[in-house]
């Protein structure tokens, strides 16, 4: 039963803070959009314009509510709606803090640790292809067509490398779970200074996994009026538009947890401080981390134009994926020559 | 033929590594829109911040009052006549006995109203006025909902009594022009 309630209290803790930062993300896209390019940004709405996501909110709740007559009426809605789930489920797995030791019983801030996390969330996010297929297919707009056959074969291309960059670190860890594999980051012993090319087709995969720029084709505007979202109107559009930003939010969250150590930061054991402390601490840095990765993804969408689609799917399929192989291969020799299983 | 000295040889080498692997060249975008981040701002927020406006800048019009505080206009019509957008309308009164201290001449403009939307901000009603009664001021019309809005009255035109709500307009190069 106090399992239960834990779990339950831990479940709606990630859910609104992944629902916060999602519309704060939306707040700081703007703002970081108009820094980047010289401007101010919203700043009408509250002190420093606050309020913005709210308003945002709002107009999207007052809009009206359009299902094309010749749309697909049950998977018009099951778009949006599968979208939004999957994007919210992959929080699940993911370690938010070491945990917090209470009366002697110990409780990790993470809702679950099932021993093939990563699987987990690899699992989860290939769904997610089908809220955007589904909506797409539904409208009944060859626009939004266009956008979803884009989107699906995008992402079934990247997942590939993705994937692939996965296994090498798989094999140096030698874990599936996400709270192993950071916990073997312990200190600066970061993943990330092992498997550099694992990290960098990782980020690129995981920019193409969120539709983001320079990736982002699916609803790329001026060749698609709006993508596979073309027809969505009201919080249906608001729910896609929402997905995206939780999905970032996840995906800065897994890259900082498999490449960054996660809750761990340097010379974490000669602070002195008691357990319960440090791990509070290293909560407050995992999100820090978090929210330079999602800076990042900003970052480069004011960097970097959109790619061309055969440069996206040349850039899959005839780079990444040969690189994720090498990279498995070295590891792979790598991983013989410390276990002194490899003779010269 | 070479026509000008300006022309480039068009070349198309061949990447270099560097150049293929494409990562360089991402960094270095990144190392030029990060320093945007720090750069001042080119916005202006307008209600509260605006920018300077030249001297001969036409803004919303202004219908003076002379020093001891009476209207100036006398509603002859010139600057309706003059109006190529056909934006003034007027009724003209006649000043009662006590109105002395109200307006200068015996004859008034009761109602005067200048269509904000009609107006294209020409500044010839300011110049066939033979009494120095409209200027055209450097203040810009403000934004509204409402088309009605914009058909303003004496009540938005003319300026205060009190030397604290006249309105300057002696920074004006058409300020003295009849003079």
């Amino acid at each position: 039963m106090e399992f239960l309630l834990i779990k339950f209290v831990l479940v709606v803790i990630v859910f609104v803070v992944s629902l916060g930062i999602a519309a704060y993300s939306t707040y700081a896209e703007r703002k970081i959009a108009a820094f980047l390019q010289d401007r101010v940004g919203p700043d009408r709405a509250g002190p420093f314009g606050l309020l913005q996501p709210v308003a945002d909110g709002v107009k999207m709740f007052m809009k009206e509510e359009i299902i094309p007559s010749n749309a697909d009426r049950l998977l018009f809605i099951l778009g949006p709606c599968i979208m939004m789930m999957t994007s919210c489920m992959t929080g699940v797995v993911i370690p938010w803090g070491h945990g917090l030791e209470i009366n002697g019983t110990f409780y990790p801030v993470q809702i679950t640790d099932i021993n093939i996390g990563i699987l987990y969330v690899f699992g989860v996010v290939s769904i997610g292809v089908y809220g955007i297929m589904i909506g797409g297919w539904a409208s009944n707009n060859k626009y939004s067509l266009m956008g979803a056959i884009r989107a699906s074969s995008q992402m079934i291309s990247y997942e590939l490398a993705m994937g692939m960059a996965v296994i090498a670190l798989i094999m140096t860890t030698g874990t599936l779970s996400i709270r192993e594999m950071v916990e073997q980051q312990h200190g600066f012993h970061w993943n990330v200074f092992t498997q550099p090319l694992g990290f960098i087709l990782f980020i690129i995969c995981a920019f193409a996994e969120c539709n983001r720029t320079p990736f982002d084709l699916p609803e790329c505007e001026t060749e698609l009026v709006g993508g596979y979202h073309t027809e969505y109107s009201s919080m249906k559009l608001g729910f896609y538009l929402f997905a995206e930003y939780i999905n970032m939010f996840i995906s800065a969250a897994i890259i900082a947890s498999l490449y960054f150590g996660g809750y761990n930061f340097p010379f974490i054991d000669q602070l002195g401080l008691s357990p319960n402390m440090l791990s509070i601490v290293g909560t407050l840095i995992f999100f820090g981390k978090i929210f330079f990765f999602i800076f990042f993804f900003m970052w480069i969408r004011w960097t970097i134009p959109r790619f061309r689609y055969d440069q996206l799917m040349h850039l899959g399929w005839r780079t990444l994926i040969p690189l994720g192989i090498l990279n498995i291969l070295g590891t792979g020799v790598y991983v013989l020559y410390k276990n002194g299983q490899l003779h010269f | 033929m070479q026509l000008t000295n300006r022309s480039k040889i068009v070349v198309n080498k061949e990447m270099t590594f560097a150049e293929k692997i494409y990562l360089p060249a991402i960094l270095s975008g990144l190392l030029i829109t990060i320093k945007h981040l720090f750069r001042k701002k080119v916005t202006i927020k307008y209600p509260e911040q605006t920018r300077p406006v030249a001297p001969i800048y036409r803004g919303w019009h202004v219908l003076k009052r002379d020093e001891q505080g009476r209207e100036n206009c006398t509603a002859c019509g010139l600057c309706a006549v003059a109006c190529p957008a056909e934006a003034i309308t007027m009724t003209a009164a006649e000043r009662k006995k006590g109105e002395e201290h109200l307006y200068r001449e015996e004859k008034y403009a009761a109602v005067y109203e200048i269509n904000m939307l009609r107006c294209i901000f020409c500044g010839l009603c300011e110049e066939a006025c033979p009494k120095e009664a409209i200027f055209l001021t450097d203040r810009m019309v403000p934004s509204d909902m409402v088309r009605s809005n914009f058909i303003f009255g004496k009540d938005k035109l003319v300026e205060g009594v009190e030397s604290n709500t006249r309105i300057d307009i002696s920074q004006r190069t058409t300020a003295h022009r009849h003079q």
